[in-house]
């Protein structure tokens, strides 16, 4: 058998013989004959391409468990060698952390370190941060914008209005979600929060006020020009502080800022920080509310 | 207080897991879709008490507020809820609807 074997590879290598061969000529019967013996074998090979994918289905699901479970092994025993929490010995504390926490507060102005951190120390990550919301709105408004040839209203069943405990809730609920926004975006630098988060309260304030009103009452509130421009003018201006500060420099560089850190504890002070805060939010805001529009509507406006 | 603390964040801990595998493992979309929304909440919580209150009202806001929106007209749009809602309604005939 098995120099039968090797022989024919031999020959099937140099070409003289097939696989298949003696067994393609092997259906010099009659049309009626070949319908016959047709049929049932095309039922035998159908259930043994059934049972040849209930083999692969069950092999599929079998290597999936594998590769799940050593997968989580792996990103286990990688947390296994991470730092215990708040270690001291931690390779991240060094100088840099120090001189955040004992510094930060005297060179940025902000009492919230995090914000100092993000806005003043590294702006320039936040600023990308930013733009990478940005083109995701861009990249989303490309994908998911139709024409306004196809204006058929879509009636999907979905009126909030006629709900009268999303309502009443709605109601009550979407002037306090807004304004609990602005506090976040203007206390960035004295409390928690800052302009990533108070952005995503106000998108999903607004979010909610068009899910319950209708998206025909929210765009008179924020429209595409509005998102647009918002979005735009937050980003260039934030572009224009920070290069503003890239060039004069500050304090701690030796030349002085024209926008000093203030007295902190203020709500006008931190220098830039107060500003870029809510050009952040006024951009996350935009690119929470137009993802809804734009899943929604398929359009802005 | 710190050993209630303790205790409440065993409590999010196990329900965050249970959360997890519940949101891979649950057969209808809108019931995997609101168990993650469940999940994003009891991050937030968890983040609260690891001291990080601006991720906190970050992942309330995101991972609890916009992405079950964004989940839930995507599925909407490829007609997935509808199709669990027709195939439910035989099972249990009443208080499906309000689902929606």
């Amino acid at each position: 058998m098995k120099t039968d074997l090797f022989a024919h590879l031999k020959e099937w290598e140099e070409g003289n013989w097939t696989p298949d061969q003696g067994q393609a000529e092997a259906s010099s019967l009659g049309p009626r004959e070949e319908k016959e013996i047709k049929e049932p074998k095309k039922k035998i090979i159908r259930s043994l391409e059934k049972k040849e994918l209930h083999i692969s289905a069950v092999q599929y699901r079998v290597i999936s468990v594998i590769v799940c479970l050593i997968l989580s092994l792996v990103l286990i025993g990688t947390v296994n060698f991470l730092p215990g929490f708040a270690d001291e010995d931690t390779p991240t504390t060094n100088e840099v952390y120090e001189h955040y926490i004992e510094e930060g507060r005297d060179q940025t102005g902000a009492v919230n370190t995090v914000a100092g951190m993000i806005l003043d120390y590294r702006a320039f990550d936040t600023l990308g941060e930013s733009f990478v919301l940005f083109t995701a709105t861009v990249a989303v408004l490309l994908l998911l914008e139709y024409k306004k040839e196809g204006k058929k209203k879509r009636e999907d069943g979905l009126d909030y209005r006629l709900d009268p405990i999303v309502y009443a809730l709605a109601k009550f609920l979407i002037p306090i979600i807004l304004v609990v926004g602005i506090y976040i975006l203007f206390n960035g630098h004295l409390s928690p929060g800052g302009g990533f988060s108070g952005g995503a309260v106000l998108g999903g304030g607004f979010i909610l006020y068009a899910m319950v009103f209708g998206e025909e009452k929210a765009v008179r509130v924020l429209s595409e020009k509005t998102v647009k421009i918002v979005s735009i003018a937050s980003l260039s201006f934030y572009c224009l502080a920070k290069s503003y500060s890239f060039f004069t420099g500050n304090e701690f560089n030796g030349v002085h800022s024209v926008i000093g850190p203030g007295n902190p504890g203020d709500l006008l002070s931190g220098g830039l920080i107060l500003p870029l805060n809510l050009a952040v939010g006024f951009v996350v805001c935009c690119t929470m509310y137009s993802f809804y529009m734009l899943f929604k509507r398929g359009r802005l406006d | 207080m710190e050993q209630f603390i303790a205790v409440v964040r065993i409590l999010l801990l196990l329900s965050l897991i249970i959360c997890a595998v519940a949101t891979a493992l649950s057969k209808r979309v809108m019931q995997a879709l609101i168990i993650f929304t469940c999940y994003s909440l009891i991050m937030s919580v968890l983040w609260l008490l690891l001291r990080s209150p601006d991720l906190a009202i970050t992942e309330a806001a995101v991972g609890a507020g916009v992405d079950g929106v964004l989940f839930f007209l995507t599925l909407r749009k490829l007609h997935l809820i509808d199709k669990d809602e027709e195939e439910a309604i035989p099972e249990e005939e009443e208080g499906v609807k309000d689902e929606n």
